[in-house]
């Protein structure tokens, strides 16, 4: 191959003695795309503030572009050095046009006022390259989300970037939409352009990998070359041991599984679910897989009572029950960990203790409202012991945990109450992988002794490893049922085939 | 980056020393915070005695102090419990004015007249429940619901008095206006007033620390969606809220009856949320909501009562103490910024 355009040397960063990133080496040369995988928290999105001047490295280390040595410093100084990041959450203001978010920062001005048709002008060729079906002209937020990616790889080129870095840019686009995008970055790929890719999806990695670099704990922990491109390989470099032993499933409902807890039945928002019927057993692992957007946390917050439905109904262990609020449902013993444990979950500012005791509060009280604070003390105690939350006191606030262990004080609120139907949206995004596998073993304990458990994950070596049967969704249907047999495990294949509608995904 | 040679010694060490240095900055954070403006108001008495030539730190002088902190005091626990749910109500110095207006009119009632005292509180509640409902129910904005009710109960308390001022000189209870409590006889006395703001300020504490519904209020101001999905009946602690603060209005419109024997729906309360807003804020409560205490709202109510009383005290003209006192308003803001900085958010 040519000569690499980008090239990091030693690069390590340290965040209050934590090592986030040590010593990477990562070589990209122009015209390839570059597969970059890894955990919540393994460095990925470290490496990239790197490179983009959000944060300076730790001395020692060394970044060339061309060949050249660079120091990269400010959020400017990515762009200068040619390094343009397209992030998951668009940095795209809704409310200006096209044109002015493409030129943003830098406006054109004469004599102090806005040129906004050169502007325009300036910016018509490269939409035309990018084949986009709007104009220069037209606001953002009318814009579809895929368009709005488009916009913000046309600003990207239009900084004359020779590095783009995307971050999961498909999370929020159509499958249709997708592999407009795939074909894009073909395009750019051939007129030489340098891409890093990070995703989590398999199958684009597949279908887009020129090669595949793996990051764990913050170290490079290999980088495949595209024939050697295989699931079970990266993912074994992702986890660090055989993912066999890293999941946990020693519970089997197996022939004898317990009678049925929940049943929703034709449930539907008039939106994004559309008539869904589910089961899930007294001690059983039921998942709930699907593409994002399919409607899972729809369907989760219609059971809950959190949204409004049009038609459906419940039973709880076989009788009707109406369930209008989160807060008939936690009375009725359905508890639903949200899968935005900071925004629809946890209280940042408030103590860990009362984060874990807020929804027996009521039940605990002396007189009906005086707190009891001997009982809250003893459960937050009991919690943090039970499920190894670690943390200074039970007293500090819940912001300023780990990921990992912020869930686990989240999941204690919800075990308070003894729910005989848990739901758990995500249960270990943005945790850490030894929190992870301790999820993993309480929620097996929870199944053991005879709760009902639906896991709503997108990540589908998850699913495989703690359910004993996996439900799909797509587009707000549910599209089919994966069973485990004693003799055909659960397979990431048969699960995508229903998620995305078709046969085969690779062979 | 820096070059190699000058970082090569030390790796090990800086990052310790980064890390002890974190936990000393934390703890210094955490004694600002519990402390919060407690030393500011010692330094402005100690100034302002000094200033005065010794005329602070009389009997006299702290009665009177505290009797003019006394109904901004209770008018602040109030707009500490919205203002804890991330709310904010601008109505309270009209809500004040209107009970005042209904508690004096049903005064000169000769059977009635005894209960002007229930009927001014309960006017208060009553307003600050249509308040709350606008804003839990109709999900309103709070700024907008109590700017209009400011305006419109502002109207009522006119209409209630014909726009006129009206004087019950034997109005009951009176001395709960200009009476004190006598602690030791001869010695030692303290306005019934200020006894009120001070059982408020209790109670307003026992609800907040002590109660289901306070952390409940807690979790409202710090995460409203979450609270929602915790099973919270999110509408009910904001009526909740909204009505007491009503209800301490109510309050405050009673103790200044009481005390001036007179009330005017046009004049009475004028401003007085701003006092209150301040004294919150100078407490340390977040605006955001779900961060402070009520004891930071008594000290913010005195450091205001303090600031009216040590200005006059040392000769400062009416006009700077406008300007003083605005500046302390932005003071303190800067402050509640610097707070929410600090505090572990990640």
């Amino acid at each position: 191959m040519n000569d690499p355009i980008l090239e990091m040397r030693g690069v390590s960063k340290t965040f209050f003695g934590i090592k986030a990133l040590r010593t990477v080496d990562l070589t990209v040369y122009a015209g390839e795309i570059h597969a970059l995988m890894g955990e919540n928290g393994a460095g990925k999105s470290t490496l990239m503030k790197i490179l983009s001047g959000a944060y300076r490295p730790d001395p020692g280390g060394e970044i060339r572009i061309e060949g050249h040595p660079v120091r990269i410093e400010g959020p400017l100084g990515g762009r200068a050095a040619g390094i343009s990041i397209i992030y998951q959450e668009l940095s795209l203001a809704p409310n200006l046009s096209v044109a002015e978010n493409i030129y943003l920062g830098r406006e054109i001005s004469r004599a102090g006022l806005l040129a906004r048709s050169t502007m325009r002008e300036g910016v018509g060729p490269i939409l035309k390259r990018l084949g986009a079906d709007f104009l220069p002209s037209t606001l953002v937020a009318h814009l579809s989300m895929g368009q709005r990616q488009l916009v913000e790889i046309a600003r990207a080129l239009h900084a004359r970037s020779k590095i783009l870095i995307m971050d999961e840019p498909t999370t929020s686009l159509s499958a249709a939409e997708s592999e407009r995008l795939f074909a894009l970055i073909r395009q750019l790929r051939s007129e030489g352009l340098a891409i890093i890719y990070i995703s989590h999806r398999m199958d684009e990695v597949y279908a887009l990998g020129d090669r595949v670099t793996v990051l764990r704990d913050g170290r490079l922990v290999g980088s495949l070359d595209k024939p050697d491109i295989r699931a079970d390989t990266i993912v074994r470099l992702m986890v660090g041991r055989d993912v066999s032993s890293f999941y946990k499933k020693d519970h089997d409902p197996g022939a004898g599984r317990g009678h049925p807890v929940l049943a929703a039945i034709d449930m539907a928002d008039g939106h994004r679910v559309k008539g869904c019927s589910l089961t899930v057993h007294a001690g059983e692992v039921v998942g709930l897989a699907g593409l994002i957007g399919a409607g899972r946390t729809e369907l989760a917050h219609l059971i809950i009572g959190a949204s409004a439905r049009t038609s459906g109904r419940l039973e709880l262990e076989g009788r009707p029950i109406d369930i209008r609020t989160p807060g008939a449902a936690l009375e009725a013993g359905i508890a639903y960990l949200t899968e935005d444990r900071k925004a629809l979950g946890l209280f940042l500012d408030m103590s860990c203790l009362d984060n874990i005791n807020l929804a027996v509060l009521g039940r605990d009280a002396k007189l009906g409202w005086v707190l009891d604070r001997d009982k809250g003390r003893e459960r937050a105690d009991r919690a943090f012991a039970g499920l190894s939350i670690r943390a200074a006191s039970v007293g500090v606030p819940a912001g300023g945990l780990s990921g990992g262990n912020q869930q686990k004080v989240l999941l204690s609120r919800l075990l308070a109450i003894a729910p005989k139907v848990l739901i758990l949206d995500e249960p270990t995004r943005g945790v850490d992988v030894g929190a992870k596998s301790e999820i993993y073993s309480i929620i097996d304990n929870l199944a053991k002794v005879g709760t009902a458990i639906l896991v709503i994950s997108s990540d589908l070596p998850e699913i495989i490893g703690i359910c004993d049967r996996v439900i799909v969704m797509r587009a707000g249907h549910i599209a089919g049922e994966v069973a485990r047999g004693p003799h055909s495990p659960l397979t990431q294949e048969d699960i995508m085939a229903l998620a995305t509608g078709m046969e085969h995904l690779d062979a | 980056m820096p070059d190699n040679g000058a970082s090569q010694a030390k790796p090990a060490p800086s990052t310790t020393n980064g890390a002890a240095a974190e936990t000393k900055r934390q703890r210094v954070r955490m004694l600002i915070s519990a402390l919060g403006m407690l030393p500011v108001l010692l330094i402005l008495c100690i100034g302002f005695h000094f200033l005065s030539e010794g005329r602070f730190f009389t009997g006299q002088n702290l009665g009177i102090v505290l009797q003019q902190a006394a109904v901004n005091t209770v008018l602040a626990a109030g707009m500490t419990f919205v203002i804890l749910t991330g709310g904010i109500d601008l109505s309270v110095g009209s809500i004040l004015a209107a009970s005042a207006m209904a508690g004096l009119t049903l005064s000169k009632l000769p059977e009635l007249g005894m209960l002007w005292l229930p009927v001014s509180v309960l006017t208060g509640l009553g307003f600050g429940i249509v308040n709350g409902a606008l804003i839990a129910l109709l999900r309103l904005p709070p700024f907008i619901v109590t700017l209009g009710s400011l305006t419109a109960v502002r109207g009522l308390a006119r209409l209630l008095g014909a726009d006129t001022t009206v004087f019950n000189p034997s109005i009951p209870y009176a001395f709960i206006g200009n009476g004190s409590l006598t602690l030791i006889p001869g010695v030692a006395s303290i306005p019934w007033l200020s006894v009120i703001a001070l059982l408020v300020i209790f109670v307003s504490w026992l609800v907040l620390r002590r109660t289901v519904l306070g952390v409940h209020i807690y979790a409202v101001g710090g995460n409203e969606s979450a609270a929602r999905l915790a099973g919270i009946k999110v509408w009910a602690v904001l009526i909740f809220v909204y009505g007491i603060s009503g209800l301490f209005a109510g309050l405050g419109g009673a103790m200044q009856a009481a005390r001036l024997y007179a009330a005017n729906g046009l004049q009475l309360g004028q401003s007085y949320e701003l006092d209150a807003i301040t004294a919150v804020i100078l407490g340390g409560t977040s605006f955001v909501g779900g961060i402070g205490s009520i004891w930071g709202t008594l000290i913010g109510a005195l450091i205001i009562a303090v600031l009216s009383n040590g200005l006059i005290l040392i000769g400062v003209s009416d006009i700077w103490q406008y300007v003083i006192k605005g500046l302390v308003i932005i003071g303190a803001v800067a402050l509640d910024r610097y707070r929410l900085q600090g505090s572990a958010r990640t």
